[in-house]
């Protein structure tokens, strides 16, 4: 089989897996799925760690360091920010007994 | 490559499969991003291990771990210091970063390696440098936007449509003759049409509809990232941008969707004139408005109180006060709740976010659909810092940015009582009729300042 065909089909089916895996989400979440995506392609960082650990070209290899650090900066930053968000969601559970109970009270 | 790498790529893959399935349900969301969190970690440290057991050859070790400390440090303090409010703006640069990493990526590929490609990989190379390019500068300029940083009123000059036709003309001939013979100076260039592109796209964007963009450019780089990893020939790379360019993609049309708008319109609806301009200046037609005693009066003795927070509300940093206020008053034997709008505050679901921060109890948040009916038997809705989620024109005048979007129904209530800080209109732009209907009360000042002396009124009677 073709290399690139194989190529295609793996893209052709993350297409579909991509949108079949979020089309069920509540608009209460598209704030932190945005933000949790968004580190998911910080992924770029092991791009750049590859490729810059081939180069023997000084320039090429000052540009590379750069890449991971941008990479770097989305991708864990990325993941920090968005359990942040998320935090927020679950910690109101242990938390929403005692003002209910108190303001009924 | 070894087959334990392969199949590591492959158990990553999955693990971001799950990830997203696992962000798109409330229960899941924070065990997702912690499955992604921990497959994108595991992915970025093979090369390490696959040098040291293959013998394939990673040079530059310790300055590449220098980098990844710097760039991991700036993330981690960058996300843990953002407040909550400035969210939008905050991923708005993380992924234009990974944007411009992307296109620096493919830079280097062409460099290193560009003689040997084929036309196709070639064409994968020079969309990486434009589509990079183009989500680094226009995550750039929406940070600007919502930072404040410059206006976020849509930019429009005369020549922008055909400076815009134009950049998109050389991208596209640039990118013929990069596949024609792999230069690394057409590469550069490439680059830089793709950072005017950038700038050009935004620039027209209104505020109110800045994270659309951020959503679409999120989108342009995970497919920017697919393509890098079909160059590299790194299977988890174009599984992983796949998958976020889709699911950006689709997300994108999903917010859009909320806010009742297209996506075309959005981008280049300023273009066509007027569609994201509104008015921007303070109307002076006659309002009622009260004081914080007579508002107290008002809820103190309501039966049904309906909150409606905004953007307001979560600039002066209100959301304890009011979930204060909240309380004191269902002590009083009000029934209270909140209604969100889709896209309170500045991003779809970014209300929730804040006033979960808050503490308050996620029974008493009522999406827009739930609530919509219940406005009719409603005594008071409180308006604090919100303008464009209740205003009338959206169902009622055509000519309006906002018309078609969903909104909630707060004058369909007996009162209406509008906390602002002055008659300037919304994000949107446009005046709001709901101010200057008789039933309507405006209570003046900084919201934070005006929820202290309700609350204190309201204890007092």
């Amino acid at each position: 089989m073709n290399p690139d065909i194989v190529w295609l089909t793996v893209f052709v089916l993350s297409v579909f897996v991509g949108i079949e895996v979020i089309s069920k989400v509540s608009s209460t979440l598209h704030t932190p799925l945005m933000s949790g995506a968004n580190a998911i392609h910080g992924v770029i960082l092991l791009g750049a760690i590859l490729v810059t650990g081939s180069t023997d070209n000084t320039l090429a290899l000052l540009v590379g360091l750069v890449a991971i650090v941008l990479a770097a900066v989305n991708m864990v930053g990325g993941f920090v920010v968005t359990d942040r968000m998320l935090q927020m969601f679950v910690r109101k559970k242990p938390a929403k007994q005692a003002p209910t109970d108190g303001g009924a009270a | 490559m070894p087959v334990w790498v392969q199949l590591v790529y492959l158990a990553c893959a999955i693990c971001f499969i799950l990830a997203l399935k696992g962000l798109s349900g409330p229960k899941t969301a924070r065990t997702g991003n912690l499955i992604g969190a921990g497959a994108a970690v595991v992915a970025c440290a093979v090369p390490f291990l696959y040098r040291s057991n293959a013998g394939a050859h990673l040079d530059h070790v310790p300055l590449i771990l220098v980098a990844i400390v710097i760039g991991s440090a700036g993330g981690v303090v960058g996300a843990q210091r953002v407040q909550m409010t400035q969210m939008p703006q905050m991923v708005a640069l993380f992924n234009g970063v990974g944007g411009g990493a992307a296109a620096l990526v493919a830079l280097l590929e062409l460099h290193e390696r560009g003689d040997g490609f084929g036309w196709f990989a070639l064409t994968a190379t020079a969309f990486t440098i434009v589509v990079g390019s183009v989500s680094f500068a226009g995550s750039v300029i929406t940070f600007a936007k919502l930072q404040d940083l410059m206006t976020s009123r849509p930019v429009v000059f005369p020549g922008l449509p055909v400076a815009f036709a134009g950049a998109l003309l050389a991208a596209v001939v640039l990118s013929v003759l990069e596949v024609r013979d792999a230069s690394m100076w057409v590469g550069i260039l490439l680059g830089l049409v793709g950072l005017l592109i950038g700038v050009l796209l935004v620039l027209p964007v209104g505020g109110a509809d800045v994270p659309i963009v951020i959503s679409l450019l999120n989108a342009f780089t995970g497919l920017t990232v697919a393509a890098g990893g079909y160059v590299l020939g790194n299977t988890v790379l174009l599984v992983a941008g796949t998958l976020v360019g889709a699911s950006g993609t689709f997300l994108t049309l999903l917010m859009a969707g909320a806010m009742g708008r297209s996506v075309p319109n959005i981008l280049f609806g300023a273009l066509k004139g007027g569609s994201t301009l509104g008015a921007g200046v303070a109307s002076d037609r006659p309002v009622r408005s009260a004081g914080a005693e007579d508002v107290a009066i008002l809820l103190g003795y309501a039966d049904r109180v309906i909150i409606v927070p905004g953007y307001g509300l979560a600039v002066a940093q209100a959301q304890h006060t009011l979930r204060e206020l909240v309380d004191v008053l269902i002590a009083r034997g009000t029934k209270v709740d909140y209604a969100i709008h889709p896209v309170a505050g500045r991003m779809p679901g970014h209300m929730n976010v804040l006033l979960a921060e808050a503490q308050v109890p996620y029974e008493q948040l009522i999406e827009m659909d739930e609530i919509n009916g219940e406005f009719k038997h409603t005594d008071v809705v409180l308006v604090v810092g919100a303008n464009d989620v209740v205003n009338p024109a959206a169902r009622t005048t055509p000519s309006a940015p906002i018309y078609g979007m969903p909104i909630l129904n707060a004058d369909e209530a007996k009162q209406v009582v509008f906390m602002k800080r002055s008659m300037r209109p919304g994000f949107a732009g446009i005046d709001n009729e709901l101010l200057f209907d008789p039933k309507t009360t405006l209570f003046f000042g900084d919201a934070k300042d005006s929820l202290g002396k309700l609350l204190n009124a309201v204890k007092a009677l």
